[in-house]
């Protein structure tokens, strides 16, 4: 009886190692240790064996049915381990297949870069002040020391309405004036942006309507180095802090001294390319102090008063950001173009 | 501004490298837009002056010759060629000669093609070298002849040396007009580079009898013409005038003429003042036995003239003339009449030499459509002391290049003389306005070398202007000139030590940032498009039938327009351009949705998927006259496949009223916007069944839904729903909560429970929710309709409406009894309210 029972114990054990399923597990508990099993059997058995043998043979049946309990139960974890390993191998994906289409939209680039300047500019205390499009000539032209048939007005093609002195605003620098006298006596410090119109064939290189920033600081103590000073910060936030900045002088009626700002060639590093025209540089802004009389248009005593303006062009930004060609992309919105930004 | 380098180094000294000039210029104001240097390409070995010793015919053809060259290297050579203006038997023109292996430009091409001279045999004939034309030397594109050299041209020497110039092209601001001349250019480089520049005052060798008597000037209208000098120059003999007179006008962009009307356009590059040549004796005494008259006047109604180039014109009281005794002769400072042109059977000239108003000047030349070298500077203005000095230079180079006999004196009216002006400059205004410190010395010096004079006064400078200077006027254009002067660049860098102003929100933009935000998250694209659009373009948001509906489209200005949404106004109404580029451009639009239908269109030629918002103006006109209101709003546009097509969803459904309506739903809730609901609309551009009004408070701001499919075919839009918004932003502007009203998190589990009710399908489920919301009180936290059913089980006419509740306190553990009782209450207020009937409620 202790020889088989002993038999019973290697048997069920390698058995056991070899099992490798629950229902392998379930068969093997049933066969081993269920009703029928021998060792069920040999503990039910015992009352029939000789008083003697009885404690030893019981003792023996009893300890390998706590054995072979012992071991189910590690088999146990360690099969449904295996299910478990089983059950996720069944779930392998080709993770190489394209996943599922989420969609997350994009803000135009021209609202990118002008959220850009936005946040350059709001370190340096200028906020945005909006200005309407559709302008007066008054404010457009006239205060701004370009009366009727001054001939800096070419450089402005215009739209006009059908309204009399009422046109497309052809720069934000209207809003200046706008600004000055919503402000005055206070010091100002804003940028204006928007939507500006000219009167162009629209081309790879010009369109009827674009976007601009103009920047206005007016209070007591401004200097032209304070102008060069911020327009230099801003250009090596915007373009890269190894850019080169440089002042060009220039002519807008309204401002004065008057500027253009070139900013070194970031495709060719100043080396010359076809983006800057082989100069080395590109213009990036117009700009300059603020004219007394615009000033005084504004509400401003220009012997209490100093002020800087300046302007630039976001279409433009992008373009050379993105080394983008033509600038009819900007508004024809074709999903194709709009979805790379 | 063309200017070449020889012709500016009459006038100054040229100390810099050309690019450093360049780039000086460039810094000052000036810009150089590009740097031409003629004969850089020739090969200063192989391309000489040269010297024909003999022309000979050539053996085997009538149109060749064979000239014998001598180019001062060796023996002379003999080369075939068929210039038209050289011929048999002539010799000693001084000509480009080429030798073999020279790079030259193909004279027979249509484009720019280099080639190298090759030794060839041309009808039997070895050719040993070429004399070239203009275009062969890429000087012009003239392959007529070729180039014929002065008479005293040094042979032997490269042609590199002899006619190489460089060309700047300045491209000059319209206060630089004073640079529109080759003498005002070098007063700036003389300037610029620390030197004083030659400015010669003419002297004219005159022998002829005094101009007096010989012709009467009148200026009837001085507030037009300041000034009108005329010089007399008797017996002169028209032909072309001298090479290098030529070479210099074409270098610097204009076609050389005759030798008269050369002087005229040289004088006018040379000193900025344009001339006039008139034939003398073409012009007409004011009264028989009188002198030829010249009569500055205002043209009078209906007078016309026929202009050099051949253009009969009307004329308009507002425009200044020349005329003679006899009628117009010249349409002042824009163009010369064609009777009174110089002709070769010209013999006597007067030269013209006048100061007209540049405003008058420039209306005249823009209402003509007639821009003229003359008309481009006198419409800038100059100087009314130049009249003189540039006559008599005229009047001495047609003498000395026309033989003609110049009369003694210039008849000169000048009933407003130029005045010089004097501005007073007080040194600390330099560093106040360019933040730089100078002296007042420094202050002299600097404008001393812009011709300034300066003299002591009480608080600073007086500045003496000089008269070529006509933009300056007030001490910031002398301010202007001293940092040109010291240098952009040298002015320091510095950061703003001014007070900063207030700081302020800007509710607006804040807004439509977060609505961008809020959109691209929902995964739409954001468009810019247009402010105008095409005069029919709105109207086509409605169809045929509803034009005339004046509550959906309207046709006067006013405030009304700001409550209509979309508001489609009659193009007539809206703010239109008067000079529209294009039909499709030309009315400020009073809507989004046109341009956004018109981009959807676009794209829906290579996509089925269009999602996409705008956030910008629409320009709604308040009146008859004045500006309009500029309102910003949001568009948005979704059609097409919920979501991309890919193996996951091979058929994805497309998008309805119901998807917009989610973004509507995350834009409200990322907008903090808590009192918005929806109600049914009904708006002609909108399907009839989808159609929904957005209302925040009591006020409506927006309208969305489906287009209309009549409207969809109009737009000939592919057949899938489209669904619109167009909602004002600046309307909600006061209901945008910048903070979030936090609400505390319960700590006890909630209890769920589910409910079907049956209505009437005429009660809108934003009803039902609102009677379950006020029936359920404090413990009703959430509710969810899971299920929209109409079906064989639900009677006709009603709709099954399924709920999921969730009940919870803030205080304990809610008991099933205690939601129940809750739930019991809504059950029964439904039914008292809205005649619902409970379908079969379900515990979950």
């Amino acid at each position: 009886m202790l020889e088989q029972l002993s038999d019973i114990r290697e048997r069920a054990m390698a058995a056991l190692a070899a099992v490798d399923s629950l229902t392998a597990l379930d068969a093997w508990r049933t066969e081993y240790l269920g009703k029928k099993s021998f060792v069920t059997a040999a503990l039910k058995s015992i009352g029939q064996l000789p008083p003697e043998d009885r404690p030893v043979v019981g003792k023996a049946a009893h300890e390998l049915r706590l054995a072979l309990e012992a071991a189910l139960e590690e088999a146990r974890q360690r099969v449904l381990a295996l299910e478990q390993e089983r059950a996720a191998q069944a779930e392998r994906v080709d993770v190489t297949l394209p996943g599922r289409p989420a969609t997350l939209g994009r803000l135009h680039p021209i609202t990118q870069i002008l959220y850009e300047i936005y946040s350059i500019f709001a370190e340096m205390g200028f906020q945005v002040y909006d200005a309407p499009e559709v302008e007066t000539d008054e404010l457009n032209f006239q205060l701004l020391n370009l009366p009727p048939d001054h001939p800096a007005r070419d450089m402005w093609s215009t739209f006009y309405t059908t309204r009399d002195g009422i046109l497309l605003r052809t720069h934000t620098s209207p809003g200046q004036i706008r600004a000055m006298r919503q402000f005055c006596p206070e010091p100002i410090r804003v940028i204006l942006p928007g939507r500006v119109y000219r009167y162009e064939a629209v081309t790879a290189r010009s369109e009827s309507m674009f976007h601009q920033v103009e920047g206005l600081a007016v209070g007591p103590r401004i200097t032209m180095a304070d102008l060069k000073g911020v327009l230099t910060d801003f250009a090596r936030r915007l373009y890269g802090e190894h850019r080169q900045v440089r002042f060009r002088c220039s002519y807008f009626p309204f401002t004065e001294p008057s500027m253009e700002v070139d900013v070194s060639c970031a495709l060719c590093d100043g080396a010359g390319c076809r983006v800057c025209k082989h100069t080395g540089w590109v213009e990036i802004a117009g700009a300059g102090m603020v004219h007394p009389q615009v000033l005084r248009n504004g509400g401003y005593d220009p012997e209490q008063f100093t002020g800087f303006a300046f302007g630039m062009g976001p279409d433009r930004i992008a373009m050379l950001r993105y080394g983008i060609d033509d600038i009819r992309y900007f508004y024809s919105d074709d999903l194709r173009f709009l979805a790379q930004f | 501004m063309r200017v070449p380098l020889s012709w500016l180094k009459e006038y100054v000294d040229i100390t810099l490298p050309v690019e450093e000039l360049a780039e000086r210029l460039t810094l000052a104001g000036l810009e150089v837009a590009a740097i031409e240097r003629i004969g850089a390409e020739w090969d200063r070995d192989k391309i000489f002056v040269g010297e024909i010793l003999e022309v000979k015919p050539h053996p085997n053809a009538d149109r060749l010759v064979l000239a014998v060259v001598n180019y001062g290297r060796g023996a002379p050579m003999t080369v075939v060629t068929g210039a038209p203006n050289i011929r048999v038997g002539e010799k000693g023109h001084k000509v480009a000669f080429a030798t073999v292996g020279a790079r030259l430009i193909d004279g027979y091409s249509e484009e720019k093609r280099y080639m190298t001279l090759k030794p060839s045999k041309i009808r039997g004939i070895p050719s040993e070298g070429m004399v070239c034309s203009e275009k062969e030397l890429g000087i012009s594109d003239d392959h007529e002849g070729i180039i014929l050299l002065e008479d005293d041209a040094p042979v032997g020497v490269p042609l590199a040396d002899y006619l190489g110039d460089v060309v700047l092209d300045i491209d000059l601001t319209p206060n630089l007009a004073r640079c529109l001349s080759i003498i005002g250019v070098a007063r700036e480089v003389a300037a610029l580079t620390g030197q004083r520049a030659r400015v010669p005052d003419p002297v004219a060798v005159a022998e002829g009898a005094p101009i007096d008597g010989q012709i009467e000037i009148l200026i009837e209208d001085p507030d037009l013409c300041n000034r009108y000098s005329a010089m007399l120059v008797r017996d002169v003999k028209i032909g072309p005038s001298p090479k290098w007179m030529q070479r210099r006008l074409t270098l610097a962009g204009m076609r050389p003429i005759n030798n008269i009307v050369d002087v005229t356009n040289y004088i006018m590059l040379e000193w900025g003042q344009p001339l006039h040549a008139f034939d003398y004796d073409l012009l007409r005494p004011r009264r028989a036995g009188g002198p030829p008259a010249i009569i500055v006047r205002r043209a009078k109604p209906g007078e016309r003239m026929t202009t050099l180039d051949g253009v009969d014109r009307d004329l308009t009281p507002e425009m200044l003339l020349i005329t003679d005794g006899g009628g117009p002769v010249a349409i002042a400072g824009v163009m010369g009449g064609l009777e009174s042109e110089v002709t070769e059977q010209t013999r006597n000239v007067l030269i013209e030499s006048a100061n007209f108003h540049a405003i008058n000047n420039r209306r005249t030349s823009q209402a003509l459509k007639l821009v003229s070298e003359a008309s481009i500077r006198f419409s800038r203005g100059i100087p009314a002391s130049r009249t003189v000095p540039a006559a008599t230079r005229a009047a001495e180079l047609m003498r000395t290049l026309a033989g003609g006999v110049v009369a003694q004196g210039v008849a000169d009216n000048c009933p407003v003389p130029q005045e010089q002006k004097t501005v007073r400059l007080r040194p600390e205004q330099v560093g106040r306005v360019l933040g730089i410190d100078m002296t007042a010395d420094e202050v002299k010096a600097t404008l001393e070398r812009l011709e300034f004079e300066c003299a002591p006064a009480p608080d600073g400078l007086d500045v003496k202007v000089p008269l070529h200077r006509l933009d300056v006027e007030i001490e910031a254009d002398l301010l202007e000139e001293i940092a040109r002067m010291v240098g952009y660049d040298r002015i320091p860098t510095t950061r703003l030590r001014d007070e900063l102003p207030p700081q302020r929100n800007n509710p607006p933009l804040e807004l439509a940032r977060r609505v961008r935000s809020a959109l691209v998250g929902c995964g739409l694209y954001e468009a810019l498009t247009y402010s105008f659009v095409g005069a029919e373009d709105q109207d086509r948001l409605l169809p045929p039938a509803s034009r005339a509906d004046l509550s959906v489209r309207a046709v006067e200005p006013g405030p009304h327009l700001r409550d209509m949404l979309p508001c489609i106004l009659a193009a007539d109404a809206c703010i239109r351009l008067a000079n529209p580029m294009t039909p499709e451009r030309t009315t400020m639009r009073t809507t989004l949705l046109a341009s956004l239908l018109a981009v959807t269109a676009a794209n829906l030629r290579f996509t089925e998927r269009v999602n996409l918002f705008e956030v910008a103006r629409v320009y709604l006109p308040v009146d008859d006259k004045g500006l309009p209101n500029e309102v910003t709003h949001l568009g948005i546009v979704m059609t097409g496949p919920r979501t991309e097509r890919s193996w996951l969803t091979p058929e994805p459904e497309h998008q309805d009223f119901f998807d917009l309506k989610g973004v509507v739903e995350a834009l409200m809730a990322a907008l903090g916007i808590g009192d918005w609901h929806v109600e049914a609309a009904a708006h002609p551009t909108f399907h009839p069944g989808r159609c929904a009004h957005l209302l925040v408070g009591d006020k409506r701001v927006g309208i969305f839904g489906e287009l209309n499919p009549t409207v969809r075919v109009a737009w000939e839009l592919p057949e899938q729903r489209v669904c619109l918004l167009e909602m004002d932003l600046d309307a909600v502007l006061g209901h945008v909560s910048a903070a979030v009203k936090f609400q505390p998190v319960s700590r006890y589990p909630a209890v769920v429970q589910d409910m079907a009710i049956v209505v009437d399908e005429t009660i809108p489920a934003a009803e039902v929710e609102r009677v379950i919301r006020e029936t359920g009180g404090r413990l009703l936290r959430n509710v969810v309709l899971f299920d929209v059913y109409q079906g064989p089980s639900i009677p006709a006419g009603k709709r099954s409406l399924a709920y999921s509740l969730t009940y919870q306190s803030d205080e304990k553990t809610l008991t099933d009894a205690e939601a129940a009782k809750v739930h019991n209450k809504i059950v029964q207020r439904l039914a008292a309210v809205l005649g619902a009937q409970l379908r079969g409620p379900s515990g979950r």
